[in-house]
């Protein structure tokens, strides 16, 4: 059956010790250790190619790490199932024959449980989740009929659904208009009320200092970790970047980054 | 009126037109249920090689029994599945790309079981009917076979429906969710085993890709949920059977071609005409 560990309460939410993971001998992540409390609102940026998406798969448990471990409330990943991965909208296939509340039911079947069919609880759980994040009119729309940012909210509704403790969402604000933008973010703020920890990955520089309790930044090892004032200077960003950085620094003293990219994990050097 | 009911009554006054009839409509069914899954997760190649590379082992079967039929369902059954999980095996490891090495594989089992069969004197019957089904040589045991195995296959997607649906459409959150991915892989592996093998009687090895595919395409063209195209693909299976062995009553065609040639009418037709969607409608 669907297995479940419980959680060791004192632990940090997510304890990751000297995890690596290297694809074909090339290592896409070095040497990370961080850890997060429950609660907590990150925001994890570097350049394409710098190991976000991976770092968020091993994390949720889809990936191996070749060495190192990654600890969930004081457990290893198998068996928990309180993580939810948003993954980027190019990732998804919208044409797929489901509805937006089949998708956030999606997010259910494991308190479902094998040969069950979700119960009248089941979908309470679903609409409150689509109520949440305004998507209840639309709940009977094939997904590929949604906007971007209407897409972005059907998935963090199936994090809701879940249950999810923490949330790992990759690039989730690409692509999408301001007001979208703003609406996913003050969806983050309806989250922390939660207690339900938050891995963003982003290439706003601008959002991650306004936005996030702290940022990381990395570029296949972990280069600096903490407050958005100690991480985004010139001096890391120029460390995590290199070459591909162009960075503005504001009458005001803020440092904004022009990024050369945007999507897509290929650009290794 | 009289006449009117003849022509469609009469041809079912023959027992082996009706065991025919009730073969194809479950074979129709079957392979259009399952063939929603081979369509949304775009295994089309895969169930043409699984269908083809199903040939040895009847081949074998076929010359170990000394021609007998009716041992020929196990022996189908049995390649079926081994080269569906040999299939999987192999796209998960491979140096080479995965349709590479199906199209490989494929081919080179049909020769195997064309070589196999052409060893026998006078094998042409019998291999056309292997390649293109013999719905008129059903027996009533073959279709207890069909009947048991095609109520498996829709039973186990009846069971693992929210499961299958997850794994289809987000890997990463059957993963995340803890759902024993590679178990749920083979079973739907499996279940395409056994959906070549209950069909191969009906409409044989080489047509069997469209059954599978041509009725879940039309259904994806008209139906948003999973469930519903299902049932819509269900539908167009049983009523292409039907309306197949008609034509193949009244003109004297080989009844697999006639049904899979129902099958991509309806699909031509929906495609073309089918409301606010179709070719025709967008035109205007």
């Amino acid at each position: 059956m669907y297995p479940r560990t419980h959680h060791q309460p004192d632990q940090p939410i997510l304890d990751v010790l000297h995890l690596s993971v290297s694809y074909e001998g090339r290592e896409a992540l070095e040497d990370i250790t961080f850890h997060l409390h429950a609660g907590e609102r990150v925001a994890v940026v570097g350049p394409n190619g710098a190991g976000k998406s991976t770092l968020f798969k091993v994390v949720a448990g889809v990936l191996p790490p070749t060495s190192g471990e990654v600890k969930i409330s004081g457990y290893g990943p198998r068996g928990h199932i309180c993580i939810a991965y948003v993954p980027q909208r190019s990732q998804v296939d919208w044409r797929f024959p489901a509805s937006v509340a089949d998708v956030v039911m999606m997010g259910r079947i494991g308190q479902v449980g094998f040969f069950r069919w979700p119960r009248r609880a089941d979908w309470d759980t679903v609409h409150t989740a689509l109520e949440a994040v305004g998507m209840e009119p639309l709940a009977n729309r094939q997904i590929g009929e949604l906007s971007g940012g209407q897409q972005q909210r059907t998935f963090l509704a199936r994090a809701l659904a879940q249950e999810a403790e923490l949330v790992l969402m990759d690039e989730p604000l690409n692509g999408l208009d301001t007001p979208s933008q703003e609406a996913i973010l003050s969806l983050l703020d309806k989250l922390r009320q939660q207690k339900i920890t938050v891995m963003v990955a982003t290439h706003d520089l601008g959002q991650a200092a306004s936005h996030f309790d702290r940022v990381m930044l990395l570029n296949h090892k972990l280069v600096r970790f903490g407050s958005p004032q100690d991480v985004l200077t010139s001096e890391n960003l120029l460390r995590a970047y290199g070459g591909h950085a162009q960075l503005i620094r504001g009458a005001d003293g803020t440092t904004t980054l022009a990024d050369t990219c945007c999507d897509g994990e290929e650009e290794h050097e | 009126m009289n006449n009117l009911f003849n022509i469609f009554l009469q041809p079912f006054s023959y027992d082996f037109m009706l065991r025919g009839l009730v073969a194809s409509v479950i074979v129709g069914v079957v392979c259009a249920v399952v063939g929603v899954y081979v369509v949304l997760r775009g295994m089309a190649f895969f169930g043409d090689a699984l269908a083809h590379a199903v040939l040895p082992g009847v081949a074998l079967g076929y010359l170990l029994s000394g021609g007998s039929r009716d041992t020929l369902f196990w022996w189908a059954l049995g390649a079926a599945v081994l080269v569906a999980l040999a299939v999987g095996r192999i796209s998960k490891h491979a140096e080479i790309r995965e349709d590479t090495a199906i199209g490989i594989l494929f081919a080179s089992m049909f020769a195997l079981g064309i070589a196999l069969i052409s060893t026998v004197r006078s094998y042409s019957v019998d291999l056309s009917h292997f390649l293109f089904g013999n719905v008129l040589g059903v027996s009533t045991r073959d279709l207890v076979l069909t009947s048991v195995f095609g109520g498996v296959v829709l039973l186990t997607i009846f069971l693992f429906y929210k499961e299958f649906l997850v794994l289809s459409f987000d890997p990463v959150l059957a993963a995340t969710l803890r759902l024993p991915s590679g178990l749920l892989n083979n079973i739907l592996l499996i279940l395409m085993a056994l959906t070549v093998s209950v069909a191969m009687q009906t409409v044989g090895v080489a047509l069997m890709v469209a059954m599978l595919v041509t009725p879940a395409a039309t259904a994806s063209l008209l139906t948003r949920r999973l469930w519903q195209g299902m049932l819509v693909s269900a539908a167009i299976g049983a009523f292409s059977a039907v309306t197949g062995l008609y034509l193949s009553y009244y003109f004297n065609i080989v009844s697999g071609s006639a049904i899979v040639l129902t099958a991509t009418a309806i699909f031509l037709l929906v495609f073309l005409f089918q409301p606010r969607r179709g070719v025709v409608w967008k035109k205007r």
